[in-house]
């Protein structure tokens, strides 16, 4: 059995005063692509929050490398190797490509994608580094996103629907830049509405509801839970 | 054109380095004024008590520490730069998130506090303090005669509005300050200490100001209600340049100096209040100033 990169067990979080999260068990394992399915509202997005430390109060148990998360604030957590690509991508509209691709520090000596790797994977950020960060187009922006937490030494990788509202040409394109990563060995946990394109890439599905992981299923089983998949997220 | 108006060009010269010199210390404390908002959300009503503590402290090390100008310089800001950290930590963190008139209320508060407690101690009246040696004496520029310390300060600010410009807009870390300005959380779950860093930018934005006051020292004498006298003007400046403009503030401070100058040469009657006439122009026009971002 492979020691689990990250172990969630029992985790709660709050937002204000509502209570989102009641009780989230599941665990990626070094190297592997895991997806959180799951209808709107099911608590995925504050998972992920939850395990960079940004949400406002957190119970439970999230494990990185071992080392307990909950607690911890989320520049911490940041240094434990752990990044967040977020769903609404967070492109500073204030700095220019460069600077937010350069942005978040370097959270490990090794580890990280050199500037020519990131342009082998996404030449079109390197024509426009010098363009405003609010310039972009919607898959540009989701690239750069993504781009700038691989330079960093974080191993491990949380990416918030990284297809939402994008053009299919681009989406593929995230799909082999993702594939990619897995083969590099980044460990990696996605959240994704599209789950027929998450099953090219993912080894193993979590389905959450009301704030709790309900099923789970390997990526070779897909096929066989298709019908109960097709009822949890109602489509 | 100018004798027609009984105006002499020794007047208006005169007038004009005098709108300079007001225009320099404007534009530190209002550039102070917009780092501080621009990173912590918080209009700092205090900027003006820690100009004035900043001349104070000046005053004290020469007095009681032999220590002279130019170590004031460097010191005085560095002490109530750690004065102002100090602060951040213990009070103004805990308005984090509120509405701006909380963070409002609590620094116009503490401003009273601080003058009233440097009112009650030193009396209202000025304490003279010396131009340094080095300084005194004016250049004869033929047209006028310039005296040195005023040359330094018109410089010195310019110089310090500039780099600060620069580091917030052309470095790595003035890259995290604007990154945190647009989305704080973000930038903390990349990694960076984003509490220490506003911390960092208070204490900043306030030891500028104490720079201000050891400025200000030689020439306006050191005196407990010199920071209210003067934040009024600096306050009217930020509204019209806007809040959260570093270049803006710059700008404005410095434009609205000469302004003010130039009506002391040709409407001497309206000179203390054209600033605000412009303030009440630009509410009109531009509520959010001529260089701002909506509040």
């Amino acid at each position: 059995m492979i020691e689990a990169a990250l172990k969630v067990a029992g985790l709660e979080a709050w937002y204000d005063e509502s209570h989102i999260l009641h009780g989230v068990n599941f665990e990626v394992r070094p190297g592997e692509v895991v997806t959180l399915l799951g209808r709107n509202g099911a608590g995925k997005t504050t998972t992920l929050k939850s395990i960079m430390g940004i949400v406002g109060k957190r119970k439970g148990s999230a494990q990185y490398g071992g080392r307990e998360t909950v607690g911890l604030s989320s520049d911490r957590i940041a240094r434990l190797g752990v990044a967040l690509c977020p769903e609404e991508r967070g492109i500073f509209h204030s700095l220019s490509v460069r600077e937010n691709l350069m942005l978040p520090p370097r959270v490990a000596p090794t580890g990280g994608l050199t500037l020519d790797q990131i342009f082998t994977l996404f030449p079109n950020i390197k024509e426009r580094l010098s363009s405003g960060g609010g310039k972009l187009s919607g898959g540009e922006q989701q690239m750069l996103a993504i781009a700038r937490i691989l330079r960093t030494g974080a191993r491990f990788l949380m990416l918030d629907e990284p297809t939402e509202g994008l053009a299919p040409v681009i989406i593929q394109q995230i799909g082999r830049t993702i594939g990619e990563l897995k083969k590099a060995g980044f460990t990696i946990l996605l959240v994704e509405q599209n789950f027929r394109w998450a099953s090219t890439l993912a080894d193993r599905f979590y389905v959450m509801e009301h704030g709790r992981i309900i099923d789970a299923f390997a990526a070779k089983d897909l096929t066989a839970n298709m019908d109960k998949l097709h009822d949890y997220l109602g489509v | 054109m100018l004798l027609t108006l009984s105006i002499t060009p020794m007047q208006l010269y005169g007038q004009l380095l005098i709108g300079l010199i007001n225009g320099s210390f404007y534009a530190l404390l209002s550039m102070g004024l917009a780092v501080i908002f621009g990173m912590l959300n918080v209009v700092n009503f205090a900027h003006g008590a820690f100009y004035m503590v900043g001349a104070f402290v000046a005053y004290f090390l020469l007095q009681y520490g032999g220590m002279n100008y130019w170590a004031a310089l460097v010191l005085s800001p560095l002490i109530v730069g750690l004065l102002g950290a100090l602060v951040e930590r213990t009070i103004i963190r805990r308005l984090a998130g509120l509405d701006h008139l909380y963070g409002l209320l609590l620094t116009f508060g503490l401003a009273l506090v601080i003058e009233g407690l440097f009112q009650n101690e030193f009396g209202s009246s000025g304490k003279p303090y010396p131009t340094p040696p080095a300084l005194s004496g004016a250049y004869n520029l033929g047209f006028m005669f310039l005296p040195k310390y005023r040359a330094w300060v018109i410089v010195c600010s310019f110089v310090a509005c500039m780099a600060t410009w620069f580091a917030i807009e052309r470095t790595r870390l003035g890259a995290y300050l604007r990154a945190a300005t647009e989305n704080p959380s973000l930038v903390r779950a990349f990694g960076v200490n984003v509490p220490l860093m506003i911390t960092a930018t208070y204490g900043f934005g306030v030891a500028l100001a104490a720079f201000a006051g050891v400025l200000a020292a030689p020439i306006y004498q050191v005196r407990p209600g010199m920071g209210a006298d003067i934040i009024a003007v600096v306050f009217a400046v930020v509204v019209i340049g806007g809040m959260g403009s570093i270049l803006g503030s710059i700008l404005t401070g410095f434009t609205l100096g000469v302004i003010e100058g130039l009506t002391k040469v040709f409407y001497p009657e309206i000179s203390n209040t054209v600033v605000f006439v412009i303030m009440a122009i630009v509410l009109i026009i531009r509520p959010s100033g001529l260089f701002g971002r909506a509040i």
